[in-house]
């Protein structure tokens, strides 16, 4: 054994990045297995009430274009929001194994910050598939080239706020409650977040409009039909976009406090 | 504790520890109460202690993991607390539970290793391959973590610690769960790194392996360092612990498996002493505290000398004033003091 210390690069954006390596390889070998346990849900809820809930006529065709854009939406969140809670649960409880990149040279928040940057990463990923897919259960999609810009900013605005209320869950949930956690805060996410109802159109129902105006998924939900919906009445884009920063602002900061209580004694 | 500077530590230091105090939010002791030592570089350092003695918690503020609630430590003149990114790029660190990344292969556990540590991409294999030979570790490279038995585990974890060559090396009870032979072979191997010049910082309950790695060992209980010193000046610091059972036969009494090698005794014309004389004289002797007579399970006297020193030198003596007392030695076991027997003698108390 060289006692001679190998000229290490040094610097934390290095560690940032292998340690972003890391998380990529481990989730590139179970590819399959990662596209199944985030596409499934959205799969269904497409074709569930977008095309045969349509088929039926219990609703109609215009129903699809709506839904569309806030299941791309729920998927960018809950994809997010998926991909840093259980695991961060599951590796500061039971494995431990972000030990040794918490022992890497890099500030301890920046682990955090890459937790939350590669389960945005996750997040996009799994909502671009919903395009192919809806275009496979619906037939065809709404899609407005003029909208793109606002389209990426959301939806990469929604996947770190899915990650970052992760984040929060994760390390501010007692590892033996996780289970109830999720039962008790997902399934209201789910349902209040706009994902398959405009908001502007909750102006009769007043109370259940300010629990959705709360619920950050909202935003992207609403930012997304800006985007690819236009004539379907919703949430003026630059409003949209200030939720999600606020919201993100909150959440990351909640998240990271919460995760640099777990990582340092 | 900002304000302490790297100047505080002198260049053949690797780690300073000094007035080390943690207090868990959640409880009403301090878990390390004002811990200070200093481990020289290329030095093996034996924390021991039982379960909760405060090793643990020392390792995890050495290694940034926990934050202090006073004092100050240095690990390779960097300040663990003000610095810790720049500390954590001197230490290894083999924790006491397996962690090691589920995800990837043995193999892939070292070469990230490697790359978070920015070890530049074309010495990482070589080096992988060189740690994986030798820790017997190559026929498993591609395996993943959890088919590997707990000795093959720690081996793996002491390897990837490795990957970045750090100066410092921390190792929280190596060899507990291990079996005998994976035992062995992990002191082997901790052996040659404190040989090739890596300091080494080891808790440990275990007094054999505290004895048998360490250069110094450090005593730790309830959070305070209680001795510091080598294993041997820790033993022998127990006055009357060392002892020297002898048994002696007077002629004509010998049991019968020694008659055949018994030659004509030189004091053969000398009269034997009663027992009684010659345990007082026993008991006269330099560096004998005091003698005790054993109940005989057999024939001759049976007696336990208490010693102040090394039991060894006391052969010759008490060989000579039995032979004066008209006697011969015909058994001699020596009994040193283990680190044990300085744990109880410092706590009161067994190790476990």
């Amino acid at each position: 054994m060289s006692l001679v210390r190998s000229p290490a690069r040094s610097g934390a954006g290095h560690a940032f990045f292998a340690i972003l390596g890391r998380d990529i390889v481990a989730t590139g070998r179970e590819l399959p297995i990662f596209l199944a346990q985030v596409g499934l849900q959205p799969l269904f809820l497409l074709f569930i009430f977008g095309k045969i809930l349509t088929t039926l006529g219990y609703a109609t065709g215009d129903y699809a274009k709506l839904l569309f854009p806030g299941i791309v939406a729920l998927t960018a969140a809950l994809t997010g929001l998926q991909s840093t809670a259980l695991p961060l649960v599951v590796e500061f409880s039971w494995t431990k194994e972000i030990e040794d990149r918490l022992l890497a040279p890099l500030p301890t928040w920046l682990v955090g910050v890459e937790k939350m940057v590669f389960a945005a990463l996750r997040a996009l990923v799994a909502s671009l598939v919903m395009f192919p897919v809806g275009i496979g259960v619906l037939g065809s999609i709404p899609w407005r080239l003029g909208g793109l810009g606002l389209l990426v900013a959301v939806l990469i605005l929604g996947a770190l706020i899915g990650a970052a209320i992760g984040l929060t869950l994760g390390t501010l949930v007692p590892p033996n409650r996780i289970q109830i956690m999720f039962a008790l805060i997902l399934t209201p996410l789910l349902f209040t977040g706009c994902n398959q109802y405009p908001w502007p159109s909750l102006s009769h129902l007043r109370w259940f409009q300010v629990i959705t105006a709360m619920n950050p998924i909202t935003y992207v939900s609403e930012g997304m039909r800006a985007a690819l919906t236009p004539f379907i009445p919703h949430i003026a884009p630059w409003i949209c976009l200030v939720g999600l920063l606020v919201s993100l602002a909150v959440f990351a900061s909640l998240g990271l406090w919460g995760f640099l209580r777990r990582a340092i004694d | 504790m900002p304000d302490v500077k790297v100047t505080a530590v002198t260049p053949d230091t690797a780690i300073d520890v000094v007035g080390l105090v943690k207090r868990y939010s959640n409880s009403p002791v301090n878990a390390v109460d004002g811990i200070s030592f200093s481990v020289r570089r290329g030095e093996c350092f034996g924390l021991l202690g039982p379960n909760g003695a405060g090793k643990s918690t020392t390792i995890g503020v050495l290694t940034t993991r926990i934050r202090p609630t006073g004092g100050s430590a240095f690990v390779d003149g960097v300040n663990v607390v003000a610095d810790p990114v720049r500390a954590r790029s001197r230490i290894g660190v083999v924790p006491q539970r397996n962690n090691l990344d589920r995800s990837l292969t043995i193999r892939q556990n070292l070469l990230f290793h490697a790359r978070y540590h920015g070890v530049p991409a074309g010495q990482r294999n070589a080096r992988a391959n060189a740690l994986l030979a030798q820790f017997a570790l190559t026929d498993r490279a591609d395996d993943k973590p959890d088919r590997l038995s707990g000795g093959q585990a720690q081996r793996v974890m002491i390897a990837r610690a490795l990957m970045h060559s750090p100066p410092v090396l921390f190792l929280d009870e190596p060899s507990t769960g291990l079996d005998p032979a994976a035992r062995l072979f992990v002191w082997d191997r901790i052996r040659e790194l404190a040989e090739s010049g890596v300091t080494i910082l080891l808790t440990t309950h275990d007094m054999d392996e505290a004895e048998t790695l360490a250069d110094r060992v450090g005593i730790i209980d309830h959070g305070k360092l209680l001795a510091l010193d080598t294993p041997q000046a820790l033993t022998h610091s127990l006055v009357g612990s060392a002892t020297l059972d002898v048994v002696v036969h007077f002629d004509g009494a010998f049991p019968s498996s020694a008659q055949a090698s018994a030659r004509p005794s030189p004091t053969a014309e000398i009269s034997p002493r009663p027992d009684g004389d010659v345990l007082a004289e026993l008991g006269q002797l330099d560096g004998v505290v005091r003698v005790e007579r054993i109940a005989p399970d057999g024939p001759g006297l049976r007696a336990r000398l208490y010693l102040t020193g090394d039991p060894a030198r006391l052969v010759a003596p008490v060989a000579e004033l039995v032979a004066t007392c008209g006697g011969k030695l015909s058994d001699v076991r020596l009994g040193t003091p283990t680190l044990e027997d300085v744990f109880i003698h410092l706590t009161g108390r067994a190790l476990r």
